[in-house]
């Protein structure tokens, strides 16, 4: 379910980071605590974003969430296939759910992030 | 129901209150009084204005507030305890009588503008104009909004005390003295890569149609938004819509409410689909029920303050859903046809009256205009008019100094030849009675 | 599929472009009294329409049925109990309607000369004057459009006020509980916002509140009753303790229906407030609007208050603009002033007397109804209830139903919802405000109706999860409504050939 190679957050957010760029996007339990994803707020290509700040909002119908950015760095990549196919996040959310790219700033942020097996004991405790 | 809650008396259940915040007085309003008293109050209170029973004035005034024929099926139907005590249709199993004709409102308004999408109202014009200026910083995510002089005033001062503390700056764009129209040299010497907005009204504060075409692609050109206000939706019958606008706003006032003394009115805004989802309030879609059956439900609704709280496009919360199922009301009324008689009705009117007058500008006008008093006091010719029971135009230099003497005359499918005829003899008979 | 149109929740009614047909018309205009004029002609060639595309045309008996119909499909006061929290859904009298249609009223324009409309500007002085009784205050414009337009408005005036004494600050202090309306506006206002958590009797902390307090922060924006239907106890201390370091005290109104006639928010140390004449003073909701929010404020804020105001001169009223320390208008003319009438005539026809017994009535309903269905609904706070009670569903949620759930059972049973997970702060919230219209009857088929539900969890949650099931449409897919929003009729592109 929560692939060995990425890193997450305690805020459900999920990073692949290779070569310099991490992939984020948002957990499988993230989705499920949303709901039906209906539209998702993407950032420009360009936009620098912090860790621990919001990136992006993901909506559901009753709810905006913000998205917070678990790396810090310079955006590469937004998935615009979000814009017709919001859907793709509850699907997918750990694969072609991805939200954005980043050429990341501090890439020894990625380290201190949780493992696949630290998240899923953080998720039995929650 | 004490002896369930376990009470003994009425005053029992305020009395967890703070005594320091009791009030143990009676309010010093007087007794509660019957209907009739009621009733004959108000009645009174009518008698003592220039219209009513026994009363009548003919009026001469628009400037954003028009006096048109209702149709008695508007009444009739907004009578209904249904649609009159029915609350916001959040619950959409419940609601989809007031949903469906939100849908068919938000659709006419479309087809009326040129635009893709309208929401289910805004207060009124005055208040959707800064929603519009708002809309367009969003959507550029630039600071700096031109409007032009010949916006209604109010809305003008309406749009700078509302945008104040958003980091809004707002520039004046000038209008031709000879035609009335914005002044597009002017324009484009303002317009930069750092404008959000440019906002004008057609037909004008003055009454004159503006070359939408010609503003939209100087704006345009420097990536701008075109924001086009209406204030008399009738206009709207015989007019070209402004298809070159991103983002209408306007009043509806004339497809629902009398007068009224300034409110309840209804705006609307309405735009091109990219925008749809930066339009502050209410909208309704259309979907499906759990068995395939069309149903309408609110929705973008995470645009709204109920879910984004400080992030939300707008503040605001009620929509004005009885004005705007009014203003449904009539244009199902009219119709296609309808409108455009009941413009040309105006259009006639206005025309007549200004063939008998001194226009000031020479640039096209639907049913206002602004006339040109010539040697005689624009305020005695009021008195005068006020003498045989008309109410006259607008005198306009309390709002453009520079327009001495002049007033800013409307008139409509109710305007009577008789009574325009009279104006024209107080104008010309030097403001005798 | 049914076509014959019946008057039942199974009916089939198309939209009115589907039913239209060229050549329909329900109108008649006089015939025009002067020439007709060219509007290519007169207009320019380019300015005039040629036609208004699909816009319908339909007969007077096609309109009068199609919203019929229509009408036949909503929940109204006029048919049942509306339970929502915080609205004062209460009977909205029909003297009222007739008030605001009088002719001498509803058809003065609002340039015409003062000395033509004393009638207007008197309803409009007396309103005031009642307002200003009722809430203790100073003074009040009635200009603003609806609650947030009133809260905006109060907000800008607080600015002004603060701005006038060298410093407008930074911050507004919201409560965790607050209506979404409240943050919006500070932040439209110019001001951050800073969430203020309830502490555990779900009051505001005042401990924690003057800590939090100091010169940055402008004002505090509370609810009286709060969002749970609580007075807040301390908040006299509240009002002191923010005094102290020269913020005011904004409270917005909503809750008026617990206060009018037994407290007064201008003697407990409001500075400025808004009010929500289509919840305390009875105008209809009509679907979600028209309202009208006043503003009501303390002596020092008056200066600072929307231009115009009435000013009475002699005998006479007249509209006064010179107000230099004026925010300035927030909307075009004077206010919604047909609403106003309607507000008056409520005023007058309950009197001082009738407006304190109509908020009792309104806090033993609220009070019997939380009796009735506290055993089977955990209430969210112990502290007394006034004119509403919230609860949650947490005792529910254990067999996996959530007061969203419960909310469209409830539908089944005839009563449309109560406000389902607001406030924030209580988990699956059920906000419950009958208002002082409710007889018992109507109150104990409310109870016996949650009680119903509350043992279908126990026996058949699977029931309750699934309802609506008496309505004119099963539950609607709002998903795919914001997924793929369509928000307009388009005409059917006919079927291509190929």
């Amino acid at each position: 379910m929560y692939p060995e190679n990425y890193r997450y957050t305690k805020e459900h957010e999920w990073v692949l980071a290779e070569g310099g760029v991490g992939t984020v996007g948002i957990t499988f339990h993230a989705q499920k605590e949303l709901g039906d994803i209906v539209y998702v707020e993407l950032p420009k290509v360009g936009a620098l974003v912090e860790q621990g700040k919001n990136f992006a909002v993901v909506e559901s119908v009753k709810a905006a969430s913000e998205i917070f950015a678990p790396v810090s760095g310079e955006v590469v990549a937004a998935n615009d296939a979000l814009s017709t196919a919001p859907e793709t996040l509850n699907s997918d959310p750990h694969g072609a759910g991805w939200i954005v790219k980043i050429k990341l700033s501090a890439p020894e942020e990625v380290e201190r992030l949780l493992s696949s097996t630290d998240y899923q004991s953080y998720l039995g405790a929650e | 129901m004490l002896e369930t809650i376990g009470l003994s008396s009425m005053e029992d259940l305020a009395a967890h209150l703070p005594p320091a915040v009791r009030f143990d007085k009676t309010l010093a309003i007087a007794p509660g009084k019957s209907e009739y008293e009621i009733l004959d109050y108000f009645k009174r209170r009518g008698e003592e204005n220039a219209v009513g029973d026994g009363n009548s004035y003919a009026n001469f005034l628009g400037a954003g507030v028009y006096y048109h024929y209702r149709p008695v099926m508007v009444d009739t139907i907004v009578s209904r305890g249904e649609f009159l005590t029915s609350y916001t249709p959040y619950q959409a199993e419940i609601s989809q009588g007031t949903l469906t004709s939100i849908f068919e409102f938000q659709t006419m308004i479309c087809q009326l503008t040129g635009m893709d999408v309208a929401n289910a109202s805004m207060y009124d014009a005055s208040t959707a104009v800064p929603e519009a200026a708002m809309m367009a910083m969003r959507v550029t995510g630039r600071h700096r909004a031109l409007v032009a002089r010949t916006v209604h005033p109010e809305y003008r001062e309406v749009l700078a005390n509302s945008v104040r503390y958003e980091g809004v700056t707002i520039g004046e764009v000038g209008y031709d003295s000879e035609s009335g129209l914005l002044d597009v040299n002017d324009l484009s010497r303002q317009v930069t890569t750092e404008t959000a907005a440019v906002i004008l009204q057609s037909p004008n504060f003055f009454g004159i149609v503006e070359n939408v075409k010609q503003a939209g692609a100087i704006a345009h050109a420097k990536g701008a938004l075109l924001v086009v206000l209406f204030s008399e939706a009738v206009s709207l019958g015989l007019l070209e819509p402004p298809r070159d606008a991103d983002i209408v706003a306007g009043e509806l006032q004339s497809f629902a409410l009398p007068p009224s003394y300034g409110g309840p009115f209804a705006g609307v805004i309405a735009c091109k689909e990219k925008f749809m989802r930066q339009i502050p309030g209410r909208l309704t879609g259309e979907t499906r029920d759990a068995n395939g059956n069309r149903a309408f439900c609110l929705t973008l609704a995470t645009r709204e303050q109920h879910i984004r709280r400080e992030k939300a496009t707008s503040n605001i919360c009620t929509n004005q859903a009885l004005i705007a199922l009014m203003a449904t009301v009539f244009m199902s009324v009219y119709g296609k046809e309808g409108l455009r008689e009941l413009a040309l009705q105006n259009l006639s009117k206005a025309h007549y009256l200004a063939g008998k007058l001194k226009p000031r500008f020479s640039g096209p006008f639907f049913n206002e205009f602004v006339a040109q008093a010539d040697g005689h006091d624009v305020a005695a010719i009021n008195r005068a008019l006020e003498g045989r029971k008309i109410i006259g135009g607008l005198p306009l230099e309390k709002y453009y100094s520079e327009l001495k003497n002049t007033m800013l005359l409307c008139c409509t499918e109710m305007t009577q030849r008789a009574h325009m005829d009279q104006v024209a003899e107080v104008f010309d008979g030097g403001a005798k009675q | 599929m049914i076509e014959k149109v019946r008057p039942h929740i199974t009916q089939n009614e198309l939209l009115l472009f589907e039913q239209s047909s060229p050549g329909k018309k329900g109108y008649q205009l006089p015939a025009l009294d002067v020439p007709a004029v060219d509007p290519a002609h007169a207009l320019g060639a380019g300015n005039a329409r040629a036609e208004i595309e699909d816009f319908p045309e339909v007969s007077e008996v096609d309109v009068i049925r199609h919203f019929t119909r229509l009408s036949t499909w909503n929940y109204a006061i006029d048919l049942g109990l509306y339970p929502l929290g915080s609205c004062t859904m209460k009977y909205n009298p029909r003297i009222n309607e007739v008030a605001a249609r009088v002719d001498g009223l509803a058809w003065i324009h609002p340039y015409q000369p003062d000395s033509l409309s004393q009638g207007a500007m008197e309803i409009m002085a007396e309103l005031e004057r009642c307002l200003a009784e009722i809430t203790g205050m100073d003074a009040v414009t009635l200009q603003p459009s609806a609650g947030a337009h009133g809260e905006f408005t109060g907000i800008l005036l607080a600015r002004a006020l603060l701005q006038s004494r060298g410093n407008p600050r930074k911050k507004i202090l919201i409560p965790d509980s607050a209506h979404g309306t409240n943050p919006a506006t500070a932040h439209m206002a110019g001001y951050s916002v800073e969430n203020i958590a309830s502490n555990d009797r779900g009051m505001v902390d005042t401990a924690e509140l003057a800590r939090v307090v100091n010169e940055e922060v402008a004002a505090m924006m509370v609810t009286n009753p709060n969002t749970l239907g609580v007075f807040e106890q301390n908040i006299v201390e509240v009002a002191h303790i923010l005094h102290a370091k020269g913020a005011l005290l904004y409270m917005d109104g909503a809750n008026m229906n617990a206060l009018a006639g037994i407290s007064r928010p201008g003697d407990f140390g409001v500075d400025v407030m808004h009010l929500n004449l289509h919840k305390t003073f009875s105008t209809p909701h009509g679907g979600g609007g028209p309202g009208s929010g006043p503003v009501a404020v303390k002596k020092r804020l008056e200066p600072f208050l929307p231009s115009p105001r009435l000013k009475r001169v002699g005998d006479q009223w007249e509209w006064n603009y010179d107000l230099p320390q004026s925010i300035g208008r927030v909307r075009a003319f004077y206010g919604n002033f047909g609403v106003l009438v309607r507000a008056l005539a409520y005023i007058m026809a309950h009197g001082g007397d009738g407006l304190k017994r109509a908020t009792l009535d309104a806090l033993l309903n609220a009070n019997y109804i939380r009796k009735l269905i506290e055993p089977y609904y955990q209430i969210a706070y112990q502290a007394p209830s006034m004119h509403e009670c919230v609860f949650s569903d947490e005792r529910q949620a254990k067999r996996g139903v959530d007061t969203g759930s419960i909310a469209k059972r409830l539908i089944d049973y005839g009563f449309h919802p109560y406000t389902a997970s607001f406030p924030l702060i209580v988990h699956g919230a059920l906000m419950i405000e009958p208002t002082e219209t409710e007889s018992k009857r109507e109150l104990d088929l409310f109870a016996s109706a949650m009680v119903s539900i509350a043992k279908e969890i126990e026996e058949n949650p699977d029931l309750v999860k699934g309802a609506p099931y008496s309505t004119r449409t099963a539950r609607v897919d709002e998903v795919t409504a914001a997924r793929k929003p369509i928000v307009r009729w388009k005409r059917p592109q006919a079927a291509a050939a190929d």
